[in-house]
């Protein structure tokens, strides 16, 4: 657009260089945004970062002449102060990775389940399914948590059909213990073995990090499962219909069955859409706020606590700025690392000598 | 190449100054607070207060439309009768209404305060300490001024303040054939009486999971986590507070009111799930408004083996120490304490008058509630220093789990915490 409206007035100029026009014009164009940015994103980044640098007590300007640089102590705070700041950040990082593991994993392959379902043309009242399956995601997040808090209650729904089949619901909200330990326990294992209790990562021990999500947790599993995977399944729903029905159909041709056209010819096609949901699932599920400031507060026993919503406590209730700002860049920090990484897992690959020696022509083989 | 990513780098450069730039106008504008007024010590004079013509505004953080209205109302009042303008903001969530006045430099001149706050807002100068210019000093109960002093300051004046009691469901109590005799005296008692009403679905005792109602245990054996300005969470009172607590929580008649599948112990009461709690004064106005068939008696906790004991709670009026207009603020404040201004709050949203002239014609007004006041002469408080609020959430998700812990153990830990945040 800008080079278009700009090129007329170049006509009269003198100017040396031919685009100079250009170039201004680019600039004011450009210029409302990178002003919106750089006031309600740049700046307060560089801000918080400061923050995490210094003793800001949060009276006044943080970066008026009382506040002084104190290096990386609010960062080694949480990380090797062996107080219960650390314990506390140890806490919310075991809650949060367990929240990841479930969760990112099910809501991708439930979303590509789903788009595979509401993509087929033989499907009747498929608009009917696809919009009912994007409701939860277009509802708010804190009415769904409200909602959640009823049906998980001690005597909600959830529990009472539990009931029907014989099953003992726990009391969902109120229930600190881990489902892995719980597991453990019904197969004997009630205690930690020696090992592992003795030794620990950010100020709780290792039989702690293996606790698995509380019951409490679990529902939220179960809820970013329910709220995410509509919009999710609108990604790989517009990926599949981007992709070209003929390659199906030569694939057909050349004898492949349903699951191998799935596997093999959509599924590899589907990588830069896979990328996206991952990514977005990895980003989403390490931020977790709104349900924690709404529902549990990081009850029962500090296991729905995340690092997002402890930088807010430490900030906010403690009075920790300096405390809350690192624990907000300790989790981009996790975030950047687990985004490169699965990009790397995810890269495009050659095409290995044992693969492409299935697709070579038997005429070639020697 | 190169010349593309040296072009790269110096745009970010200028990014970075011209942000640095932006910070450094906003730091030199706002007269720097931090150094200016540091907190103020023990000698405060009214000379040394702001004085000005600017109205004044007030945060709070309501509990409903009728704290609202008799707020707005008493100050209308105050601003018709002193000629000085005033607005009453209701905060949705105080603390960061509050940080984000604080951060900006221009904070509201009279807020809400709570006890845990007080520790981080006095030691960042936030705060102006005016507790020894109140012309009703004197008359404040001694525990609750205690809970707003910090470093021998006296910051601000309490605004009320409510205390936990024993409340008996009168109904469930005479079906199991127990009379006013019955009521527990002490910690026996308290045990053969919840025995005595624990039946099949409805338990004896119920509290919440946390040290802000476990409390009054640690208080009854002459305990508490503070003692003498250092910590002593582990004390032998304290452990045999708990493991009182614990014995009876396995032998079934106490229960947490989240066991029991309540929000909280006011809940487990009016749906008849327990027939005592332990709760503070806020627990009427929920009976009143969600379960009225429930007939109660409130009564004093039973003593311990180190006497009587319960847990206060309270609020101040803050005031910012960059208020423009203090001693205006503090004539507000001094209305607002005064006997009829706290007697006309309590009677529409519940918390007892923070002033001892007020007690008779409170108790004349609410015969009934009586426990809840005679509990101001022995009530401990939660320890107020920085960081002293995420030791006490850390114990109480110890005691979430106290049915199968150890006691000792969880108040060792506590200990640990504590003594890092006291010093």
């Amino acid at each position: 657009m800008a080079l278009r409206v700009a090129t007329p007035l170049r006509g009269g100029s003198r100017s040396s260089g031919i685009r100079r026009g250009e170039r201004t014009a680019g600039w004011l164009f450009s210029l409302p945004v990178i002003v919106i940015l750089g006031v309600f994103l740049f700046i307060p980044v560089v801000m918080a970062i400061w923050v995490s640098f210094s003793d800001w007590s949060g009276r006044g300007s943080p970066v008026s002449s009382g506040v002084n640089f104190i290096g990386v102590e609010n960062y080694t705070d949480v990380t090797s102060g062996g107080g219960l700041a650390e314990k506390n950040f140890g806490t919310a990082i075991r809650n949060n990775a367990w929240y990841v593991v479930f969760v990112v994993p099910i809501q991708t392959v439930l979303s590509l389940f789903l788009a595979v379902l509401v993509n087929r043309a033989v499907l009747r009242g498929r608009s009917f399914f696809r919009m009912s399956f994007y409701f939860p995601s277009v509802t708010s997040s804190v009415a769904i948590t409200v909602l959640w808090l009823f049906l998980f209650s001690t005597s909600g729904v959830i529990n009472n059909v539990l009931s029907w089949f014989g099953v003992n619901g726990p009391n969902w909200f109120n229930d600190p213990r881990g489902i892995v330990h719980v597991a453990l326990g019904s197969m004997g294992v009630g205690t930690a073995p020696e090992a592992l209790s003795s030794h620990g990562f950010l100020g709780i021990d290792w039989w702690e990090w293996l606790s698995g999500p509380s019951f409490a947790m679990s529902a939220f599993i179960l809820m970013a499962v329910f709220t995410t995977s509509g919009t999710f399944m609108l990604l790989f729903l517009a990926a599949l219909q981007n992709i070209n029905p003929e390659l199906g159909e030569a694939a057909s041709m050349d004898g492949a069955n349903g699951r191998q056209r799935f596997w093999r010819i959509t599924l590899p096609q589907l990588r830069p859409t896979l990328f996206t949901v991952l990514t977005l699932g990895l980003i989403g599920t390490w931020q977790v706020f709104d349900q924690i400031y709404t529902g549990t507060q990081g009850g029962p026993g500090k296991t729905t606590l995340t690092p997002a919503y402890l930088s807010y406590e430490s900030a906010f209730i403690g009075q920790e700025w300096g405390r809350g700002s690192a624990i907000a860049f300790i989790l981009f920090i996790i975030i950047i690392v687990f985004t490169v990484f699965q990009r790397w897992v995810l890269r495009e690959r050659a095409v290995s000598k044992r693969r492409s020696y299935n697709y070579q022509a038997t005429g070639k083989k020697s | 190449m190169t010349s593309h990513i040296s072009r790269r780098l110096l745009g970010a450069g200028s990014l970075l100054l011209a942000s640095a730039l932006v910070l450094g106008a906003c730091s030199s504008s706002d007269a720097d607070p931090t150094t200016s007024n540091a907190p103020t010590g023990g000698d405060v004079a009214v000379g040394d207060l702001t004085s000005s013509g600017d109205a004044l505004t007030l945060l709070i953080g309501s509990s409903g439309e009728a704290e609202t209205t008799a707020v707005e109302t008493a100050v209308a009042a105050w601003s018709a009768e002193s000629g000085v303008e005033a607005t009453v903001q209701v905060a949705s969530d105080l603390a960061q209404q509050l940080s984000q006045g604080f951060a900006a430099g221009s904070p509201p001149d009279l807020f809400y305060m709570s006890p845990d706050a007080i520790g981080g807002y006095s030691s960042n100068g936030s705060l102006k300490a005016y507790g020894d210019l109140l012309a009703n000093k004197a008359d404040f109960y001694g525990p609750l001024v205690d809970n707003f002093t910090v470093d021998g300051d006296f910051y601000c004046a309490p605004k009320d303040f409510s205390t936990l009691a024993l409340v008996i469901n009168t109904d469930l109590w005479a079906a199991a054939g127990l009379t006013d005799a019955d009521i527990p005296k002490t910690w026996d008692d308290l045990t053969a009486v919840s025995t005595t009403l624990t039946t099949d679905g409805r338990t004896g005792l119920a509290f919440g999971p946390e040290y802000q109602r476990i409390g009054v245990f640690f208080a009854e054996a002459g305990g508490g986590l503070v003692a003498d300005g250092a910590a002593a969470a582990n004390s032998p009172a304290n452990v045999e507070a708990l493991t009182y607590v614990q014995s009876n929580l396995k032998n079934g008649n106490f229960a947490f009111s989240s066991d029991l599948g309540a929000g909280w112990g006011g809940e487990a009461f009016g749906k008849q799930l327990a027939a005592m709690v332990i709760e503070g004064n806020w627990i009427t106005g929920a009976l009143t408004n969600d379960f009225p068939d429930v007939n109660y008696v409130v009564a004093e906790l039973p003593s311990g083996p180190g006497g009587m004991g319960t847990l206060q709670y309270t609020n101040c009026w803050g005031m910012s120490a960059d208020s423009p207009n203090q001693q205006a603020a503090l004539d507000l404040v001094e209305y607002l304490t005064a006997p009829e201004q706290q007697l006309a709050f309590s009677a529409a949203f519940g918390p007892m008058p923070s002033i001892a002239s007020a007690a008779d014609a409170w108790t004349a007004a609410n015969p009934k509630l009586a426990a809840f006041l005679a509990g101001a002469q022995y009530a401990q408080y939660l320890p107020s220093q920085v960081g002293a609020n995420e030791v006490v959430s850390d114990l109480n998700s110890q005691l979430e789990s106290l049915k199968d812990g150890d006691p000792a153990a969880i108040l060792d830990s506590v200990q640990g915490n504590l003594e890092a945040v006291i010093q």
